[in-house]
């Protein structure tokens, strides 16, 4: 490639780390099953325990509170399904638990999910979030009764980088005596997370959305709380993820975590100030636009902006052929004919999302990074606003 | 590297990256037919404006514009530059499947975008007809109730087709055609079958391998 590509999508998936791309190689020949008794799976079993501490350490958990997933999607799958649990022995009290609470902004795995409980029974409230897309905890607190078995409320979402008060959250929901998930994919590795200041019942997390590589998440699950698995037969996981263990994947995880220690709080600083230099140049540069999101609790890389009168697949595909890679809230990228279900529950009118992109940033991005988007944006936007039948300058 | 991946025809890119006979100014224009169609709302609206020669009966000069994704730009661009020239008989009938012919075939799923070029079209072409007193030429495309309980036209049969509708229980799930009484099943089907056959018969043999 000649030209140096830009990428601005690390919420969509991040590049490997180069210390986990080096574990990841150390661990090609451990191919034991960390389930047998003999030296070979004894062998295997040492790496993914010592991964489990490490991923259980760095968001204040217990290693046997944390049981490795295939992704964040399974994850989030698996803690939503046990509301449906009706086996005996999986000591969810099936009397009281038969509803949920989530939110507009969801992840689909979650939204898809809560749709298909529905069709089995399990009542679903969705709540509101406010303009800057944070969740009405007034709302909540209306919304949670005795049959209420989980609540479930992403902590930073994907589209609009909007954290939510986890912590006063769960206090709500504690004190109504129900339980917490958190989708904290976005939001682990990117944000301090502490299971234990935050309160949470139940935990997701992903692997490349850090620096790790797809295909491996993990769950925290407090010790004490109900569970039950979505994948049957065997023992792994404490018998609550069957499957041979992912041993490479899970070192992987376990990598890309410990470097996350390393590196996050001074990446933090330093894509706070990318993400405003960006904000105030494009503010500065093109006119008649919006941001999307809360302007303080957001992720540190996450930029949403919407501008009027220009379509987000065509900015989208422009910006791409200039080698700069970012998404869009827009139906038309997404094959779904539906905008930003983010952006619509924001209250924004759908032209926002379908005019919408995102720019997430990684630690992999620069300075100039930010000075060729704010060179090459201005004229693209200009470019299509000159065929746009839908804007106007205003005056 | 793009170029491996770009799931659009070199014709696409080119009409994308160099859209031709946009309506920049509107009003040094001057247009004798001018349609919309769409909705911002739903994500993309279009515009088209015809110069038609009179006595000839043909449109001399086309400009649109756009508010619109990569696949309407491109389709509309190469469809502007195909009615010059062509006498309005013969635009009014242009079908989404000739545009998509001369560019070389889209993909699939980027079809529903590029139908409002020849629908804007279309109504310029009313509009030209409207303006000169020839009313008993315009041609209104009246929807027709196919399913009475659910009160589903043939308008929306045909755009849940081109949002992806492909058998009759798919129609059902996103128009909710034939789901009460079912008598209008054999007619749905027809047209089902009619409106894959307008749309994407062939679309996979048009389009180039390796694009």
């Amino acid at each position: 490639m000649e030209k140096r590509m830009i990428y601005f999508d690390n919420n969509a998936t991040t590049p490997l780390h180069p210390e986990v791309k080096k574990a990841i190689t150390e661990v090609l020949d451990v191919f034991g099953n960390p389930s047998s008794l003999h030296g070979f799976g004894r062998h295997a079993r040492t790496y993914v325990e010592e991964a489990r501490q490490m991923v259980a350490g760095f968001i204040g958990a217990k290693p046997d509170e944390i049981m490795f997933v295939g992704s964040g999607s399974e994850g989030n799958n698996t803690v939503l399904s046990i509301l449906t649990c009706q086996c005996r022995g999986c000591d969810f009290d099936e009397c009281t638990g038969k509803e949920l609470i989530t939110t507009k902004i969801e992840h689909p795995c979650i939204l898809e999910t809560s749709r298909c409980l529905m069709e089995k029974g399990v009542k679903v409230t969705y709540l509101d979030v406010d303009s800057d897309g944070k969740v009405d905890l007034g709302q909540l607190e209306q919304s949670i009764t005795p049959m209420t078995g989980l609540v479930s409320v992403m902590m930073a979402n994907n589209e609009i980088g909007t954290i939510q008060d986890i912590g006063a959250i769960s206090r709500i929901c504690h004190e109504k005596g129900t339980l917490l998930h958190t989708d904290a994919v976005q939001a682990v590795g990117k944000v301090p997370v502490n299971v234990n200041d935050l309160g949470v019942d139940f935990l997701t997390l992903s692997g490349h959305k850090i620096y790790g590589p797809k295909g491996v998440g993990a769950v925290y699950v407090r010790k004490g709380s109900p569970f039950c698995p979505l994948i049957r037969g065997g023992h792994q996981e404490r018998g609550r993820r069957a499957g041979t263990e992912n041993t490479i994947g899970i070192v992987a995880l376990g990598k890309a975590i410990e470097m996350r220690g390393h590196e996050m709080d001074e990446e933090e600083k330093r894509l706070k100030r990318m993400k405003e230099a960006l904000r105030k140049g494009i503010a500065e540069k093109i006119p008649d636009i919006h941001f999307i999101g809360h302007p303080v609790d957001t992720l540190p890389g996450t930029l949403n902006v919407s501008f009027d009168g220009a379509e987000g697949e065509a900015i989208l595909l422009y910006l791409d052929l200039a080698g700069i890679a970012v998404s869009t809230g827009s139906a038309c990228a997404s094959g779904s004919l539906d905008p930003s279900h983010v952006i619509l529950a924001t209250g924004l009118p759908a032209e926002c999302a379908h005019g919408s992109i995102r720019i997430s940033m990684g630690r992999e991005n620069t300075f100039d990074d930010v000075d060729v988007m704010l060179t090459v944006l201005p004229d693209v936007i200009a470019r299509i606003r000159e065929m746009s039948s839908a804007y106007a300058r205003r005056q | 590297m793009e170029k491996l991946n770009w799931v659009y025809t070199d014709k696409v890119l080119e009409h994308f990256m160099h859209p031709k006979n946009i309506l920049t100014d509107e009003e040094a224009f001057q247009a004798d037919g001018r349609g919309l169609t769409g909705n911002i709302k739903c994500g993309d609206q279009m515009i088209v404006a015809i110069k038609v020669d009179r006595d000839k009966g043909v449109i001399t000069d086309c400009k649109w514009k756009t508010f619109g994704c990569a696949s309407a730009i491109a389709s509309t661009s190469i469809m502007s530059e195909m009615v010059k020239g062509m006498k309005i008989e013969e635009a009014f009938r242009l079908s989404p499947k000739d545009i998509n012919k001369e560019l070389g075939g889209l993909p699939e799923h980027k079809i529903h975008c590029s139908v409002l070029g020849d629908k804007a079209l279309r109504a310029a072409i009313n509009d030209y007809y409207e303006r000169n007193g020839l009313h008993d030429k315009v041609v209104r495309e009246e929807a027709r109730v196919v399913c009475n309980c659910m009160n589903v036209t043939d308008h929306e049969i045909e755009d849940a087709v081109l949002e992806g509708a492909r058998t009759y229980y798919e129609l059902q799930e996103k128009t909710k055609v034939g789901t009460v009484c079912g008598e209008c099943k054999d007619e749905v089907e027809r047209l089902l079958e009619f409106y894959k056959n307008k749309h994407f018969c062939n679309t996979e043999t048009t389009a180039p391998a390796g694009t």
